[in-house]
């Protein structure tokens, strides 16, 4: 559900609110999540720079920046923090420490990866086709050999714990938009495409999976451009 | 000695000086062995023992931990520089991801071309000063703490205090406009295994220097 309007000062109806433009971002990883999780949130875009310096000069955001989320009372900003908490609050992040620090470990490099795969259309023309060739190579050489590898090791459904985590979720997220990349980025890793195709069925994910959930598309080159200005002005 | 966690990286500060901050506030003893050189990183490699072939890794608890995030939200979990409750929690993890991005900026200073640094450098005291640093006088002022997550001493005051004090580094009067901070930075200095840690001769590492940038350079094809 798509809300236009302004930011009012509490949220009455207690729902979940997202506060960024109308595109993945770091804001994609956490309505992945809490799609994952069946939770149902609400979203404001801002959609011009002085809509984003209104929120800016509104105060409630912390460090000046988006992503916002509304949850529980608190105006949380900051990817990871608002990673961090919908995962423990919805018993996504693995049962002790140790399953936390795996989760964690597996979890920060679908980020790294991700960072690369958003940043990609902001590279100038002519520099595009070395970046693509830089993030392939480092998700067949670097990210996915591990993954393929735990899920080896343990012969488990999931990649921690024997349970569904928000790893599951942020690989699943972070296969995906490698794969709009290069349609065939899992050839040399079944165990991957077998995970990809058990998380994708799994109902809550399937659901967010489907067209008119609130899963965002891929930018369009055209609207970089628009998005850049929207951010630097 | 069997038991100490064992830091790998390069003998400087980079992104293993938070993890280096945060076990010495825990009083925690480590070891560390540095890579000096491309097949000192190798080796850590083709030996298996870094997940994603990057450092920083630490040897602990029985696990090669890797991704510095992961390996500070452990420490400070099992260390009970956590806060209390997930929502202690939430503002710890936002306040700290403030203080990363700030000591981000910082870190890469030194490997900017020369003729960038001046520029950046205003970057990073425009940011502190407008970004970052009113924010936690903020925190301190409203709640009138000593600390600055639920009156107790967590990784958000140790993360803080490294902060500030690279940003002195960058400036020393960084914190003029800011006499809370100020406060908090000697109240932090002198809690004893911050004390500890701020002496010379510690495991504290020095900010880069010439030497130690070109070494990393060739090191890590940065």
């Amino acid at each position: 559900m798509c809300i236009k309007g302004k930011l009012t000062g509490k949220n009455m109806s207690g729902k979940v609110k997202l506060h960024y433009f109308n595109g993945r971002g770091r804001m994609e990883t956490i309505r992945w999540l809490l799609a994952g999780a069946g939770v149902e949130f609400e979203e404001y875009f801002f959609e011009t720079r002085e809509e984003l310096i209104k929120l800016q000069q509104s105060g409630v955001l912390l460090f000046q920046q988006v992503p916002l989320v509304e949850i529980d009372g608190m105006k949380m900003v900051q990817t990871r923090a608002i990673l961090n908490y919908i995962a423990a609050k919805h018993n996504l992040y693995g049962k002790d420490l140790k399953e936390r620090v795996l989760i964690d470990m597996y979890v920060e490099a679908t980020m790294d990866l991700n960072d690369l795969i958003m940043r990609h259309p902001m590279q100038p023309p002519e520099g595009r086709e070395k970046n693509l060739a830089l993030i392939v190579d480092k998700a067949t050489n670097r990210y996915f050999p591990a993954y393929e590898k735990v899920l080896k090791d343990h012969g488990q459904d999931y990649l921690v714990g024997n349970q569904f985590s928000r790893a599951d979720v942020q690989v699943l997220e972070t296969i995906l938009m490698m794969e709009e990349m290069k349609p065939d980025i899992l050839a040399k890793f079944p165990l991957l495409q077998g995970f990809k195709a058990r998380i994708s069925n799994i109902p809550t994910i399937k659901k967010f999976l489907q067209p008119g959930s609130q899963r965002k598309s891929k930018i369009e080159e055209k609207m970089v451009p628009q998005v850049m200005k929207i951010f630097y002005g | 000695m069997p038991g100490k966690p064992k830091l790998h990286y390069a003998n400087g500060r980079g992104k293993m000086e938070s993890i280096r901050w945060l076990l010495a506030a825990a009083g925690v003893e480590f070891e560390e062995q540095f890579i000096e050189t491309k097949e000192d990183l190798e080796k850590l490699r083709s030996d298996g023992l870094l997940l994603f072939q990057q450092v920083p890794m630490v040897e602990i608890d029985g696990m090669k931990m890797v991704q510095t995030r992961a390996i500070l939200s452990y420490l400070a979990a099992k260390y009970n520089l956590y806060g209390k409750d997930l929502k202690e929690r939430a503002l710890i993890d936002m306040y700290v991801e403030g203080t990363t991005d700030l000591m981000g900026i910082i870190m890469y200073l030194p490997f900017q071309p020369p003729e960038a640094k001046e520029k950046n450098l205003a970057l990073i005291t425009d940011k502190a000063t407008t970004r970052y640093f009113p924010v936690y006088e903020k925190v301190l002022k409203d709640h009138g703490q000593d600390y600055l997550v639920g009156n107790h001493f967590t990784w958000a005051d140790v993360h803080l205090l490294e902060a500030i004090l690279m940003a002195e580094e960058c400036k020393s009067d960084i914190l003029s406009k800011f006499p809370l901070l100020q406060a908090f930075k000697g109240r932090i200095s002198n809690i004893p295994t911050i004390k500890k840690f701020l002496q010379p001769g510690s495991q504290r590492k020095p900010p880069p220097d010439e030497k130690y940038i070109a070494q990393v350079k060739q090191t890590f094809n940065v």
